[in-house]
């Protein structure tokens, strides 16, 4: 099953919506509470990320007898980067950002404690992709 | 999962009902439906929150209880008492003439159900001090929130703590105390539990994670007011009542069954308190996606302003909530003044309670899964999406169903069909 849902820059109030909605779905397939735990986890986690450091972007959800794999793309602005933004407490996010408690360099951590695979792609200038996959 | 059926307290008089849908909308599990004309429960679903049972026009759901007479069954006969029920006299009736009114009624003896909340207390804190790893912690006092979780919310049923409530450790104390201080067998005694709602019912009937449950019977509250409040009238104004020695509750513990009771209490350094069934699960959404960070503990109750706010509770809950308020500032002055020792009266069994706290385990049971198998699940989601798309979205609900998806997912569970629909019968 294939699922999309738009996400848009600096849209805090509805950050949420799409994990909310997958989780939904995913309750309704009897997957372990737990498993669907941390693809929430993860998934917020990725979603605040497109509408907090990004120019906001796209949620692409296929979920399979067997797993789900989530592609995360924003729009922008990249990650220099990865392997140090992997790392815990490095972050890019701007004061302002900060200020919001958001920004605190746990993001892209927190998404590989809580998934099976994690793929981070980013070109400086057009934007990041973040894709998962957690087994049920 | 938990498969054992639920009991439940709510029941429907098909010849009472009219078919109107109230009940159908204001449930908050999508439990209820309209066939042929009836209401029609889904037990796997419901919580017994009682919400049905508060906007039904034609009382068509009541609330089964144990006929009152039946506490004759025993030689002993107590009254276990929320002390929510003494806050729905007025101001002028003391605790104490209740008390009288009780035994003078049938019961020969009396206990509140928060006696024991002191122990109480000190097992959740425990447990939290013994858990680090699980947070946040549910308390699990209010029954309709436990069975709401195990619905709903099951990714978060290890996060109840697994302890008995008040009114099983109140009750395990009283039968012990009474078996050691008087000549009854353990079959003498009944204990009789006062039931400001539905939930209370459904969990003495079929507790969760025990055996079986520690109370013997259940009395509505309401009917009991009645017979209490008819007495208090036969007295007139003038009655001078002999003052009774009654149980002495701590202004704690009178205050724990209201919202906030149990907060106030605990250990953890940031904690929530929310009643009203609705706005509990808005937030347990957020507390399962893990939006909301650094809770330790959440005291949530199924009714607005919690106990008082119960269905078969006799009076406006905000004048209850006062009366109880003023009942706890007397103790509190008593206790500055020295004239009240906290809690002394569980003391005596503080560690046969706290060694007996513990309950079984805890089952999720969701009324969400299409079905146990992922693939035919997945297969019945995309037939629910394809029909949604189908359904006009109005969720008028004259087909029966609360909403146009509650509609679309009946019908692919084979519980009603695309033309129950007026708008597509249009087409």
């Amino acid at each position: 099953m294939h699922l999309e849902y738009q996400v848009f820059e600096a849209d805090f109030v509805n950050a949420g919506a799409a994990s909310s909605a997958i989780k939904k779905t995913l309750k309704q397939l009897n997957v372990n509470p737990q498993i669907v735990k941390r693809v929430v986890v993860a998934l917020y986690e990725a979603e605040v990320n497109a509408i907090a450091h990004a120019y906001g972007g796209m949620i692409y959800a296929d979920i399979e007898a067997d797993k789900i794999i989530v592609k995360v793309v924003d729009k922008g602005p990249g990650i220099p980067d990865i392997e140090w933004a992997m790392q815990e407490g490095n972050s890019t996010a701007s004061p302002e950002v900060r200020n919001m408690g958001f920004g605190a360099g746990m993001g892209l951590p927190n998404i590989r404690k809580n998934v099976d695979r994690l793929d981070v792609q980013s070109t400086v200038g057009v934007g990041t992709t973040v894709e998962m996959e957690v087994h049920f | 999962m938990d498969k054992t059926p639920f009991f439940h307290a709510l029941t429907l008089d098909e010849d009472a009902c009219i078919g109107c849908s109230h009940c159908m909308k204001a449930c908050p599990t999508e439990a209820l439906r309209v066939r042929n004309g009836k209401a029609v429960l889904y037990p796997d679903r419901c919580i017994d929150c009682g919400n049905c049972f508060k906007v039904c026009p034609t009382k068509a759901i009541y609330i089964q209880q144990d006929d009152f007479d039946s506490i004759f069954n025993f030689n002993c006969r107590v009254a276990l008492v929320p002390s929510v029920f003494m806050g729905q006299f007025p101001n002028d009736v003391t605790v104490s003439r209740i008390y009288q009114i009780l035994h003078e009624i049938g019961f020969t003896h009396v206990i509140e159900t928060e006696a024991t909340v002191p122990i109480y207390t000190e097992a959740k804190n425990r447990y939290a001090a013994e858990h680090p790893d699980i947070r946040p912690l549910i308390s699990t006092f209010c029954p309709a929130i436990v069975r709401l979780i195990q619905v709903k919310f099951p990714g978060l049923v290890e996060n109840l703590i697994p302890l008995k409530a008040p009114i099983d450790l109140t009750a395990m104390f009283i039968r012990r105390k009474i078996q050691k201080d008087e000549s009854y067998s353990p079959d003498d005694i009944g204990i009789f539990y006062i039931t400001p709602c539905a939930a209370k019912i459904a969990a003495v009937k079929s507790p969760v994670g025990e055996e079986r449950s520690l109370v013997d019977g259940v009395i509505n509250m309401d009917s009991l007011f009645n017979r209490v409040f008819k007495r208090i009238k036969e007295q007139g104004k003038g009655f001078k009542e002999v003052k009774l020695p009654v149980s002495q509750l701590s202004a704690d513990s009178v205050l724990t069954s209201l919202t906030n009771g149990e907060r106030r209490l605990s250990n953890a350094k940031h904690s929530y308190s929310i009643d009203e069934i609705h706005n509990v699960i808005e937030f347990l959404e957020k507390v399962e996606n893990d939006e909301i960070e650094d809770v330790d503990f959440l005291e949530l109750r199924a009714c607005d302003q919690s106990c008082p706010g119960g269905i078969l509770t006799c009076d406006n809950r905000f004048l209850m909530c006062e009366r109880i308020f003023a009942r706890a500032r007397k103790v509190a002055d008593r206790e500055r003044r020295g004239e009240q020792a906290k809690d002394h009266e569980v003391e005596s069994e503080r560690n046969y309670l706290n060694n007996n706290a513990k309950v079984g385990e805890i089952n999720p049971r969701s009324m969400l899964v299409l079905d146990e198998d992922i693939s035919q699940a997945l297969d019945k989601m995309k037939r629910i999406n394809e029909l949604r798309a189908k359904l006009p979205q109005k969720d008028c609900g004259v087909c029966g169903a609360p909403t146009c998806d509650a509609l679309a997912r009946d019908i692919v569970m084979n519980e009603a069909k695309l033309s129950d629909c007026i708008f597509m019968k249009q087409e």
